[in-house]
């Protein structure tokens, strides 16, 4: 039977008091909403936090997904679920529908957070890389307010980011504007799986040719999860088959992906290319 | 008419979470037990310090390797004439080996506890790849054992060398392939364990385990420990899956009884998931080089193949005594072969023992794959279609039975039926023209096939034993006064629906409703000697237990019925259910009647005894022979070298089909198992003999998104030697199905010229096998 180490665990009522416990507990507290990957860990005793917040009773504070102010604001505490049947969200950037049908199973979506998939920071996570695609910018609260970080700057490395031990990440802001299309393709060994490698996409055109590019990589070891200089090759020019795959070969020699169980590098560099050219074609479809 | 679909007496409990499982078994003031395991995959132990954890309050026992020994307990035997540590000594052999067992008042006491033992090792060189067992200076793994040098373990063969060598000399057509069955796991939803409780007052202990052998484990119990047999009680309560993995008895489990007996007090043991896909028995691991020897028309002659088998650590499968690669020499399948031939060497190297587990009726999963793959290496060749060949050589109904030229003896079967209707149902001259045309399009599209003859229902006694112990199982069967009956089984059910169609078999012959029989099992106070559930023998042996006890008491009742109708029990004939008067079936007495009858006043013949109660023992004179062919279609994307499972026809021959219901759930399970090994189970280790698949986020298990809607066909041939003519179908879906897939991704991957693939055909490796450079699955990737 696996069973964790001994832990003090705190409910929190609110982000005040949430931030509050952080505060008391010190570094060696986590924030726990859906637990997905937190609590296998400590049954794995891979983890031994000595106090667990939770913060699974915000849901009125950091739950909710909307347009604001030219922006698609979704809570940290949004589910996966919840970001999968949100029409608001999946209507504007079906690059979340693409995302979230594949990521985990049902069960952990139930449970699973957006904040929490960011914040884990594993290296192969989903949406870190549709946010890069999409160039979110993360709100941070802190005991001194809040302040906002682009999101590809919120992985700092595997399994560190932006938010500081006495801060709480609480949104994700995503700039809306016409003329966008988006996707993301991945490829797992099995449904639910962690991706061997996955790509988003996000165009932007205007007047025939490619206003905006965001590419969002995950598991090839993306800087930052995202690949400039691909995006920067296709600025400008009009979207096309040829434009696409060019990107794709520029996205793979720019990653560095490591051997795992998963693949050989050379194998998931292969889909850095193939599953970008992929999500371009099938973003450019969807403008 | 007792037969035929019926739903699953177990299942009222098992859906509404009213199962039993050992887990689930509390007893006042039990404790719980941990097991320190071995980081290192080979390490000599320097010293292990317990102080720490014996100081931890709530800590009650620490039990180390020197502990045991003390008890001449550190080793026990196992099922392969081995002997396998309880606790390590003198070094640790393999990543997660057992090292020291806690006992505590709560789980997280336990667990906690581990943390404070200090455990040094100096780390040895570790033996990985089994390829390199047997190099000169490979470092020498069982030195525990007197003068081991090296690292074999055996040396078998079977078949004639002289006569299949000759036919290969004058061959037209030769064919070679080396491939791997990969190490799997059969990761049963529920993980081992054991529930001890040893009464110092009566003498008397008692093992709740999940074990498919309870009887084998109360006698092993008996002569390792020393323990009165009489004095021990092993229950086999609900069991989440067995597959092969629950038929050893594994250190936790000696463990839980010596934690027992030191504090007094019940022991509880759960291994949690890593533990059970470290430790456990995994399956397979048998690296091969098939070759075939044929005509230029397609005309099979010979067939031979080398085996190194890699046992892990320890020698610890389990088959019978006689055969230590189980019936891997059933390798000429299904075909008309006139000679074959196949070596084994099994070795040892740093990883868990096991070998024969996950459904692989003693390793006819290996020898099905082996001579499957083989067909299609040689229609490759000879340019022929895959199923074509398959007919051109499979076995005709009329050479039955049939003396194979490895010496087994085929019981019945009509081949070329199956096989024709599993092409009827996928429309296969349609899938190929399909094919054809995506071909055309650069579309990749496989079509596989592959046909199985399986071996189960071991024994009979005087082949086949394990560790002495015959291979034979009884039944009990009592007739209650009013016609109700318990059937008690030495056989144990792990998910396989023994409680209906056991039921079903006595309520078959004595003309009684199944819902009318209670099929008791699983403990060995209340059932009777036998080796239990395994092989797929539960039904060939078990289920023919139940049906000749029921002819006893039928008899039994046929002298009853006589004093009833005041006729001589000559004659009487049974009709409809019941005995009557020759020529006069209205006056007949059913089982219920006649049972009360014989507990009744009335007046029975001298030595007669009032019951209606048998015992018997069954002994198979062969084993049963089921076969099939199956029929698989996927499609592979080129860009990602993904496989989708598009189709997959099944068509099983397992005789008579008591309740067709139970053996369609059976072979659904074991089509998914067979998608799960083809496409992405594997056990790799690393250089260093780290474990790269101890949970399910690395050891992966197929869902239903990964598997078609089986397409499910029958034939029955019932069998000769069964005295219902049923012949198990338990394993037959995953010794049939790997091959079929793997087939298909080859057959898909045909444009590119690949003949061979091994599994997992994982998008990776087949991205890379596209690419004409495969790497070797079962070792970390590079």
């Amino acid at each position: 039977m696996q069973v964790p180490a001994t832990f003090e665990y705190e409910r929190a009522d609110s982000v005040t008091h949430a931030l509050e416990l952080l505060e008391r507990y010190g570094p060696e507290a986590r924030v726990v909403a859906g637990g997905h990957s937190l609590i296998p860990m400590m049954k794995l005793r891979l983890a031994q936090p000595e106090a667990l917040i939770d913060i699974n009773g915000l849901a009125a504070e950091l739950g909710r997904i909307a347009v604001e102010g030219g922006e698609l604001a979704i809570g940290a505490l949004v589910r996966h679920a919840e970001l999968l049947e949100s029409a608001t969200a999946t209507d504007l950037f079906p690059i979340f529908r693409d995302a979230e049908r594949v990521i985990a199973d049902p069960i952990v979506r139930n449970r699973g957070t957006v904040g929490g998939s960011l914040c884990q920071g594993d290296p192969s996570e989903d949406l870190s890389a549709v946010f890069a695609a999409l160039r979110a910018t993360a709100v941070i609260q802190g005991p001194g307010g809040t302040r906002t970080v682009p999101v590809r700057l919120f992985h700092e490395g595997p399994y560190e980011t932006a938010v500081g031990p006495g801060e709480l990440l609480i949104q994700l802001r995503v700039p809306v504007a016409p003329g966008t299309g988006s996707a993301y393709e991945k490829v797992e060994r099995r449904v639910g799986d962690w991706p061997v490698a996955a790509a988003g996409a996000v165009l932007r055109v205007e007047d025939g040719v490619i206003a905006q590019a965001g590419i969002g990589l995950t598991a090839v070891g993306a800087a930052h999860f995202c690949a400039p200089e691909a995006e920067e090759h296709l600025t400008g020019r009009p979207p096309g088959a040829e434009a696409f795959a060019e990107a794709g070969r520029i996205a793979a020699e720019h990653c560095a992906p490591s051997a795992d169980q998963r693949g050989p590098a050379d194998y998931k560099r292969h889909l850095a290319a193939e599953l970008t050219r992929r999500a371009l074609a099938t973003a450019a479809g969807r403008i | 008419m007792s037969y035929g679909p019926m739903h699953r007496k177990e299942d009222a409990r098992f859906i509404r979470g009213r199962g039993n499982y050992t887990d689930d078994v509390r007893l006042p003031g039990m404790l719980y037990g941990a097991i320190l395991r071995s980081p290192h995959a080979h390490a000599r132990i320097v010293s292990v310090d317990t102080s720490a954890a014996e100081a931890h309050p709530k800590v009650r026992a620490v039990i180390t390797g020197q502990t045991l020994a003390g008890l001449n307990l550190a080793w026990m035997p196992t099922l392969s004439q081995d002997t396998q540590a309880v606790l390590a000594t003198d070094k640790v052999r393999f990543q997660g080996q057992e090292v020291a067992f806690v006992v505590a008042e709560d789980a997280y006491s336990a667990r906690d506890a581990l943390e404070l033992i200090d455990v040094e090792y100096e780390p040895l060189d570790a033996v990985i790849d089994a390829r390199n067992a047997l190099d000169p200076g490979a470092p020498v793994i069982r030195d525990d054992l007197e003068g081991r040098t090296g690292n074999h373990i055996f040396d078998w063969e079977a078949g004639d060398r002289a006569r299949t060598d000759a036919l290969f000399e004058q061959a037209e057509v030769t064919v070679a392939q080396d491939m791997i069955y990969p190490r799997v796991h059969p990761a049963p939803l529920e993980t081992c364990g054991a529930l001890a409780d040893f009464d110092k007052v009566t003498g008397k202990l008692t093992v709740w385990c999940p074990t498919q052998a309870p009887h084998a484990h109360r006698t092993l119990y008996a002569m390792v420990a020393g323990l009165p047999e009489h004095k021990i009680r092993v229950i086999s309560p609900d069991i989440g899956g067995g597959f092969g993995g629950k038929v050893g008895i594994y250190p936790g489990y000696v463990c839980a009884i010596v934690g027992s007996i030191v504090t007094g007090k019940p022991v509880k043991w759960m291994e949690d998931r890593s533990e059970n896909l470290m430790s456990t028995a995994f399956a397979r691991d048998y690296h091969m080089r098939g070759e075939v020897a044929a005509t230029r028309d397609g005309r099979i002659q010979a067939i031979r193949v080398k085996v190194l088998a890699d046992h892990g650590a320890f020698n610890g499968t389990a088959q019978p005594t006689k055969f230590p690669a189980g019936f891997f020499h059933v390798f000429s399948g299904s075909y008309d072969i006139e000679a074959a031939h196949c070596e084994v060497t099994g070795v040892y190297t740093n990883k868990a023992p096991g070998g024969v587990a996950y459904a692989c009726s003693f390793r006819v999963t290996e020898a099905v794959y082996l001579v499957e793959r083989m067909v299609d290496v040689l229609a490759a060749e000879l340019g022929l279609d895959p199923a074509e060949l398959r007919m051109r050589n499979l076995l005709k109904p009329e050479q039955f039975p049939y003396t194979s030229p490895t010496g087994w003896e085929y019981d019945s079967g009509d081949y070329p039926k199956a096989l024709r209707l599993a092409m009827d149902m996928a429309g296969y001259d349609k899938l190929r023209a399909e094919q054809a045309d995506k071909r055309a399009r650069g579309e990749l599209m496989g079509i596989g096939v592959s046909f199985f003859t399986e071996a189960v229902g071991a024994g009979p006694r005087k082949h086949m034993d394990i560790l002495g112990l015959g291979m034979a199982d009884g039944a009990e069967l009592r007739v209650h006064p009013t016609g109700k009956a318990v059937l008690r089984v030495s056989c144990q059910s792990q998910g396989q629906g023994h409680e209906t169609t056991f039921a079903q078999i006595v309520g078959q012959e004595l003309g009684i409703p199944a819902d009318d029989v209670e099929v008791v099992h699983g403990d060995t106070d209340q059932t009777p000697f036998g080796l239990g559930t395994y092989g797929s023998r539960s039904t060939p042996v078990s289920g023919a237990a139940a049906a000749l006890v029921s002819r006893k008491v039928r008899d039994r009742a046929k002298i009853v019925a006589a004093a009833m109708l005041e006729a001589s029990p000559d004659d009487l004939e049974w009709a409809d259910g019941k005995w009557s008067v020759v020529g006069d079936p209205s006056a007949g007495r059913s089982m219920a009647e006649i049972a009360l009858a014989a507990h009744s006043n009335l007046e029975l013949p001298d030595g007669v005894e009032g019951h209606l109660d048998a015992v018997t023992v069954y002994n198979p004179p062969n084993l049963t022979y089921p076969f099939g062919a199956y029929i698989c279609v996927v499609d592979v994307d080129p860009g990602t070298g993904q496989v989708k499972v598009r189709r997959f026809v099944a068509v099983d021959d397992c005789g008579v089909r008591i309740n067709p219901m139970i053996v369609e759930g059976q072979i659904h399970g074991g089509l998914a198992d067979g998608v799960g090994m083809a496409l992405m189970q594997v056990m790799a280790f690393d250089e260093d003999g780290n474990h790269l698949g101890a949970s399910f986020m690395d050891y992966l298990l197929p869902t239903a998104m990964e598997c078609p809607s089986w397409e499910l066909g029958a034939t029955v041939t019932p069998s000769p030697t069964h005295p219902i003519g049923a012949k198990g179908v338990g394993e037959s879906a995953t010794v049939g199905s790997p091959a079929a897939v793997v087939n298909a991704v080859v057959d898909a991957l045909g444009p590119y010229g690949v003949r061979h693939a091994d599994m997992p055909l994982t998008p990776a490796n087949v991205w890379r096998v596209v690419n004409g450079d495969p790497f070797r699955t079962d070792l970390a990737i590079p």
